[in-house]
């Protein structure tokens, strides 16, 4: 399972879901492994408004990843496909910045090339414990929690 | 709103002749699963650049391969299957129930459930699978068109219909809505049998005209667009407004 899809993850007990304690989950015994997916500038670029910033921070820190900045860089979106005006300064900037560059090839590392292979993740509402095997988390309650 | 041993009753049932059945047929089943349906593909493909949003039910995963300008989370109860949808970059598959998805409320552009809800086994379950869905979508802004780009999120939905009198199933309205449907499987014959075929059944239940809509409706959605297609009933539905 690769990083940027916990920023879209939460406890599936629905009690939680309203508990900010339940978002991001917390990693134990994270045994990650780094993949070789084509770098997609735009794609990340796109993407990147709907990353919750702080969520990713912890995630990062508990994986311990030391490169993610602060703040949620400020990257022009990549030309979209839609009817949305794009930002004047979309227009000014042809040639990428070479600092903006490298912040981007960290994050395609960091949000889509790191893959947590073993491992749990917890909520911190309720503590239930999902686990990661094989790359794949199981979100699956027992018959209890489930209702 | 019912009895948990009831509700009990029908995941014990569903976990029988739903989901065992797509752990055991995964692979058989996916190598079948590649044409994505045109009215699917065309909802995917319209998307913005850069939304996110889920695949509820991926199965194999073979609508991951329609945008890989966009972003889904895909899920499944069937490991084996989520095994073979996680190879869809750039997106990303895990093991998850209908009922209870693991994403935070009122965030998702968009969800797609291709041939999922049909596969639960009673009307508040398969309600609760359409409630479950618009939670998660961004909630739609009162006196915005569906149309709109900056309107709630959406999600597109197809079940099998009860009207399918030229399949070579043949059911037809009046007929009845709950069905066991058998999967052959062929095989090659081993030492310890000489069966050529293996058959499982699973269980669906068939939607009858306007069915859809009504669960939707029930579920608190608003219906934008809804057909009939090649045996199946769709609809596109967002959040009630309000």
């Amino acid at each position: 399972m690769k990083i940027l899809t916990v920023n879209f993850l939460t406890c599936a007990v629905k009690a939680c879901k309203t508990s900010p304690l339940s978002f991001p989950l917390h990693f134990r015994d994270a045994e990650l492994e780094q993949s070789d997916i084509g770098y997609n500038p735009s794609f990340l670029r796109n993407i990147l408004p709907r990353v919750d910033w702080e969520a990713l921070k912890v995630t990062a820190t508990e994986l311990g990843f030391t490169t993610v900045p602060s703040e949620k860089p400020n990257l022009d979106p990549a030309p979209s496909n839609t009817d949305l005006p794009a930002p004047e300064t979309a227009m000014e900037t042809s040639e990428p910045d070479v600092a903006d560059e490298k912040v981007m090839r960290d994050l395609h590392t960091l949000l889509l090339e790191t893959e947590v292979r073993e491992g749990k993740m917890v909520c911190g509402n309720c503590g239930h414990e999902y686990k990661i095997k094989e790359g794949i988390a199981n979100f699956l309650l027992p018959s209890h929690l489930g209702r | 709103m019912y009895s948990s041993e009831a509700q009990s009753d029908s995941e014990l049932y569903e976990e029988a002749h739903v989901h065992k059945v797509y752990e055991q047929i995964a692979s058989h089943f996916s190598s079948t699963r590649y044409k994505p349906w045109p009215i699917v593909e065309r909802f995917l493909k319209d998307l913005p650049d850069g939304s996110v949003g889920l695949d509820v039910g991926c199965g194999n995963g073979k609508y991951l391969a329609v945008n890989p300008n966009v972003f889904i989370i895909a899920s499944d109860r069937s490991n084996n299957l989520v095994k073979i949808a996680t190879k869809h970059q750039p997106h990303t598959a895990i093991v998850a129930d209908n009922l209870t998805l693991p994403h935070p409320n009122a965030s998702f552009d968009f969800a797609v459930s291709i041939a999922v809800i049909h596969h639960l086994s009673t009307p508040d379950r398969r309600i609760q699978a359409v409630a479950a869905i618009l939670s998660i979508l961004r909630p739609s802004i009162k006196g915005q068109g569906g149309g709109s780009q900056n309107n709630g999120g959406k999600t597109l939905i197809y079940v099998w219909a009860l009207e399918q009198e030229h399949s070579r199933r043949g059911w037809k309205e009046g007929d009845e809505q709950d069905v066991m449907v058998p999967w052959v499987m062929k095989q090659k014959p081993t030492a310890e049998s000489s069966e050529e075929s293996k058959t499982f059944n699973r269980y669906y239940h068939l939607y009858r005209q306007g069915e859809l809509e009504h669960d939707i409706a029930e579920a608190g959605g608003l219906v934008l667009e809804s057909g009939y297609e090649k045996d199946n009933w769709w609809a596109i539905a967002i959040r009630k407004p309000g």
